[in-house]
């Protein structure tokens, strides 16, 4: 299956003014797709962000056209649930440089009218939040009640927060951190190095070749899966057990369950993402660094804001563990910035802050109540 | 009314309108809550248990999780109208530097102890020779957080020492509250459970 980035079902902002780049190029013609949930009420004052993570997309909580599957957060948006559909206008963009819709790789250069594959300028985070906020001004909503995102999404909301804090009254920055460490960067290199040693990826002109490097991007998927989960939930889900076999086969097929569940993960993967975008997100991800990027200590950067935040981390997270967040709710605290964290006790991984965490849910909703009433909601 | 309710009402009662507070070892946010409600304050919770930290945040208060010995050290000065120490400095390492340290971060702090020279607690030692064991202070010697317990008299030595004013004592038995501009009259250090300073500076 090829994906049609601009024919999904949902929505579109175009806009012909220049994006101006951090790099200093710029993009000329911006599309940011998105979806939104719930209704944005008469004074536009309770409109959320939920910015995604690397191989997230808009699908937030309705059905993604790609793969049929429930969207990605779904446990957490809808109506009732702790970022409430009834009561709050949700917004959740396609990143600059994706592959379902934004202006990416996949998308047409206006100078060639050909796919941009590697001729794409290289963006970053920040980047990401000023193709949002054009999409926010267009909507004509002048202060998001919340930003909130998880991982990369995590990262897009510290950038709203230290960019634009007269934007948002609050922020929700889930597992992330202020800066890739080398250990995130050397994960994300493993998976470009294994996209590029891939022969269909042809120098990234790909699409123009009708090739695709599936294999490569599949284990870069592979790679990044592994990281997002643990050893111990690596082990209740798989142990040592034998994929449909009793004996092992003394042979390189996927004997055990994890290699199989792992291929699935890297198979599926290429039906829904492009290679070139996921080599310039995760080259974005890898140069997010706040405070070389404001030239600020992150306290300095915070310093005195009025934006509310609530930081999350998961105990079993080693992506993106605890100690980043502490990282950060120190600078907060020290700022005299209205700060809450929590940490949640999960032997689930990264992954934790999508699944079934009760604990997290409460805390979310709490927070979210709290800030509604602070603003007369 | 039972005692920790009643040190409730009688700090919320100390707190001004709209004031900006820091809660010193907030537990689940009791007296948060009741300072949110009552005097509509903006606060702020620090807690060594991340349990009671999360249950905090799940009642829309701010928290986070921190140790007072280590933590307290971040904020930067003057940073609050009052910072709260309820029931707490007796389980801290320094309770000199956590002094100095509230009243840094605090235009005034509120500090409430359990005193150890109520005559029941010096009954306990004086009489039956064994280390006192009451409402306030439950905890046996061997598992109790309570690692410097002090009293009224050794707060206000202390404070002295340390050049902190005292500008407001609040006494507590099973009697009656009595309420000193500054310090309190001699016998209260015999005959109350509990003292609330108010001290600046």
């Amino acid at each position: 299956m090829t994906i049609e980035p601009n024919k999904l079902p949902c929505s579109y902002f175009t806009e012909k003014i220049p994006l101006l780049l951090e790099n200093g190029t710029s993009i000329v013609e911006l599309t940011v797709a998105y979806e939104s949930y719930g209704k944005l009420n008469k004074n536009k004052s309770n409109a959320i962000i939920v910015c995604h993570a690397l191989s997230g997309d808009q699908f937030l909580a309705s059905k993604n056209p790609i793969t049929n599957k429930d969207g990605w957060w779904n446990r957490m948006v809808g109506c009732g649930k702790p970022v409430d559909t009834d009561k709050y206008f949700i917004i959740c963009a396609n990143v600059l440089g994706g592959c379902t819709g934004s202006t990416g790789p996949t998308s047409l250069d206006p100078k060639t009218n050909k796919e941009y594959g590697l001729d794409f300028p290289m963006i970053t985070v920040s980047d990401m939040v000023n193709a949002q906020l054009r999409l926010i001004n267009h909507l004509g909503i002048k202060k998001l009640l919340s930003v909130i995102g998880g991982s990369m999404g995590g990262m897009q909301v510290l950038e709203w927060a230290a960019s634009y804090p007269e934007k948002l009254f609050s922020a929700i920055p889930i597992a992330t951190s202020s800066r890739h460490t080398a250990q995130n960067i050397a994960f994300h290199e493993l998976g470009r190095q294994a996209i590029m040693a891939d022969p269909e990826w042809n120098g990234g002109d790909y699409i123009k070749l009708g090739t695709r490097p599936s294999k490569g991007l599949s284990i870069a998927r592979m790679t990044a899966h592994v990281t997002y989960l643990s050893e111990a939930s690596l082990t209740k889900k798989f142990g040592r057990r034998l994929q449909d076999k009793d004996e092992i086969s003394f042979g390189f097929d996927a004997d055990f369950q994890i290699e199989s569940y792992l291929r699935h993960q890297g198979l599926t993967f290429v039906d829904r993402f492009d290679a070139n975008s996921y080599l310039y997100i995760t080259r974005a991800m890898d140069y997010f660094d706040l405070e070389k990027t404001h030239n600020k200590s992150l306290t300095e950067i915070f310093e005195k804001t009025k934006t509310k935040f609530l930081l999350a981390s998961f105990t079993g997270d080693w992506l993106y563990p605890p100690s980043e967040s502490l990282i950060i709710v120190r600078a907060l605290s020290a700022g005299g910035v209205d700060v809450s964290f929590v940490n949640i006790e999960s032997d689930k991984g990264h992954d934790a802050f999508l699944l079934d965490e009760p604990e997290f849910d409460n805390a979310m909703r709490g927070f979210l109540e709290s800030v509604s009433k602070e603003t007369n909601l | 009314m039972d005692r920790k309710r009643l040190d409730l009402e009688l700090i919320t009662s100390l707190v001004e309108r709209k004031s900006r507070i820091l809660d010193v070892g907030c537990g689940s946010g009791e007296l948060l809550e009741s300072l949110k409600k009552k005097r509509n304050i903006i606060g702020q919770g620090l807690e060594l248990g991340q349990e009671r930290v999360n249950q905090c945040v799940a009642k829309g208060l701010s928290a986070i999780q921190g140790d007072a010995d280590k933590d307290l050290s971040l904020y930067p000065d003057q940073s609050f109208d009052c910072v709260i120490l309820s029931q707490t400095i007796q389980a801290t390492s320094h309770p000199d530097v956590i002094l100095k340290e509230l009243i840094r971060i605090g235009k005034k702090a509120i500090v409430s102890i359990p005193n150890f020279g109520y005559w029941r607690v010096r009954l306990s030692l004086g009489f039956y020779g064994k280390m006192p064991i009451t409402k306030r202070l439950s905890n046996s010697w061997f598992n109790t957080p309570n690692i410097h317990l002090c009293t009224i008299l050794d707060f206000i030595n202390l404070c002295d020492q340390l050049n902190i004013e005292i500008e407001k004592t609040i006494t507590l038995s099973s009697k009656n509250t009595k309420s000193y501009n500054g310090l309190p009259n001699k016998l209260s250090n015999l005959l109350s459970e509990e003292a609330i300073f108010i001290i600046k500076s």
